[in-house]
């Protein structure tokens, strides 16, 4: 049973370590503006899968990290990923069922909002972003969700049959 | 089998969901209230920061490997070049420290006639900046030293070539800082050749400062150079921070549209100085250098 479950999580575990590594490595100055949420997209993913295990806390501490690492202020994107996943978790039997184009559609929205509220904690602290950097990354994200879902997919799965 | 284990247990119910979702919302809202009104979460956040750490060392280890591998297969001839510049470099510098040496005893002498503190050289300590991006949102990085270096927030980051930025969030073994080109940074400077004072304000371009506050007829022009006042107290003074490259004089507005060129290239540089300015704590290991 011990056994079993760490070998369940070990990789989550490892997708976020790798997800952070992805969001604070360096890219080009001509496509940092369009870095996918890569952390946001796991906690999506992983919420959706297994949601018993992975929802609200773990989005919560992965966001708290992530506001270390970036220097943010503390609880910004703790409580945007917690909206996420809580969001994910609500609707995650309806979401398993879509075929990949219509979940790419819905996570568009989802990760919209993410964007949104950080955006908007933004503003009420007062630190003037801009637009680009609101809406580079949802496109990247969404265009990158369905090779992630795949991926992931073949990681969780193909680990079961195995 | 792990999957179905899960939704055996009534599919779709996750216990007690919402309560634990409004808790964690109230809890990450009181923390950003304390952490933008004060510093009181500071030690939390450089204790996690430090749980970060691993992660930004495999980030860095990569690009140093590739530094590294470059420097390894230089060619000789390529070396000896390089040596023979820096040689020439050398003397050159030498000559000019030996007129500093003297001026730097002249002030001192001219100081001590007017009853003033003596301070010309600021202690300096070298810091790598990692190949870590920080916050997309501002213009910042991430260096290899932190308050166990004895690394303090709002401490000057001096390149090469001109002054770099400042460190606004001093972690247990990397910091963070803020560059001189982000829009919230502002930066009192004086003009060198006539010692007009302003402020130089970031534009959110690497390559570009503005000085809105410069009155019409003010005496400023294309080429000058801006140097740190000192006054704020975050900058220790004289350091170079930008040249100015353009100057608009609009009549009926009260202030010249003025811009500069910072003189370090913010975007290039891997190696900064972090100044201990002697204003600060450490005046007793400033004397001794």
């Amino acid at each position: 049973m011990n056994r079993d479950r760490t070998s369940r999580r070990l990789p989550v575990f490892m997708s976020f370590v790798v997800g952070l590594i992805l969001t604070i490595m360096p890219l080009p100055e001509a496509i940092e503006a369009f870095r996918p949420n890569w952390l946001a997209i796991l906690v999506i993913f992983w919420a959706m899968q297994l949601p018993h295990t992975w929802s609200v806390g773990t989005a919560w501490i992965v966001g708290i990290i992530l506001d270390v690492s970036q220097g943010t202020l503390l609880g910004q994107h703790a409580l945007a990923l917690c909206c996420v996943a809580f969001i994910i978790v609500r609707f995650h039997l309806l979401m398993r069922v879509f075929p990949i184009p219509q979940l790419t559609a819905a996570v568009f929205p989802i990760l919209a909002i993410y964007q949104f509220l950080l955006f908007w904690i933004n503003g009420v602290a007062g630190v003037d972003t801009p637009l680009i950097v609101y809406w580079g990354p949802i496109i990247s994200s969404t265009a990158l969700w369905p090779v992630v879902i795949i991926l992931l997919s073949n990681l969780r799965y193909g680990k079961r049959s195995g | 089998m792990v999957a179905s284990r899960e939704n055996n247990n009534s599919p779709g119910r996750i216990p007690a969901l919402g309560l634990r979702f409004l808790g964690l919302v109230f809890i990450s809202i009181l923390l950003m209230y304390l952490d933008n009104r004060d510093d009181h979460l500071d030690t939390v956040r450089r204790n996690i920061g430090a749980t970060v750490y691993p992660v930004r060392i495999i980030v860095d280890a990569p690009i140093r490997l590739w530094i590294w591998l470059g420097e390894s297969v230089t060619s000789r001839n390529d070396l000896e070049q390089e040596l023979a510049q820096f040689r020439a470099e050398r003397l050159i510098t030498h000559g000019r420290l030996q007129k500093l040496n003297a001026l730097e005893a002249e002030n001192a002498r001219l100081r001590a006639m007017l009853d003033a503190r003596s301070k010309v050289r600021d202690r300096t300590r070298v810091a790598e900046i990692m190949s870590v991006d920080a916050n997309p949102y501002n213009h910042s990085l991430v260096i290899n030293v932190g308050t166990q270096d004895g690394i303090f927030d709002g401490q000057a980051l001096v390149g090469a070539d001109g002054v770099i930025g400042q460190v606004i969030k001093a972690g247990l073994m990397t910091s963070l800082a803020m560059l001189i080109s982000d829009t919230d940074h502002a930066l009192p400077v004086e003009v060198n050749r006539n010692g007009l004072r302003t402020i130089v304000v970031g534009t959110g371009t690497i390559d570009s400062l503005e000085l809105p506050f410069v009155v019409n007829n003010a005496d400023i022009h294309i080429g000058d150079l801006l140097v740190t006042s000192g006054f704020g107290g975050a900058f220790p003074a004289g350091y170079p921070v930008a040249v100015v490259d353009s100057v608009t004089r609009i009549p009926q507005e009260p202030y010249a549209k003025v811009t500069a060129m910072p003189a370090a290239s913010l975007g290039q540089v891997r190696e900064v100085l972090l100044v201990f300015s002697s204003t600060n704590k450490d005046e007793e290991a400033t004397e001794d250098e």
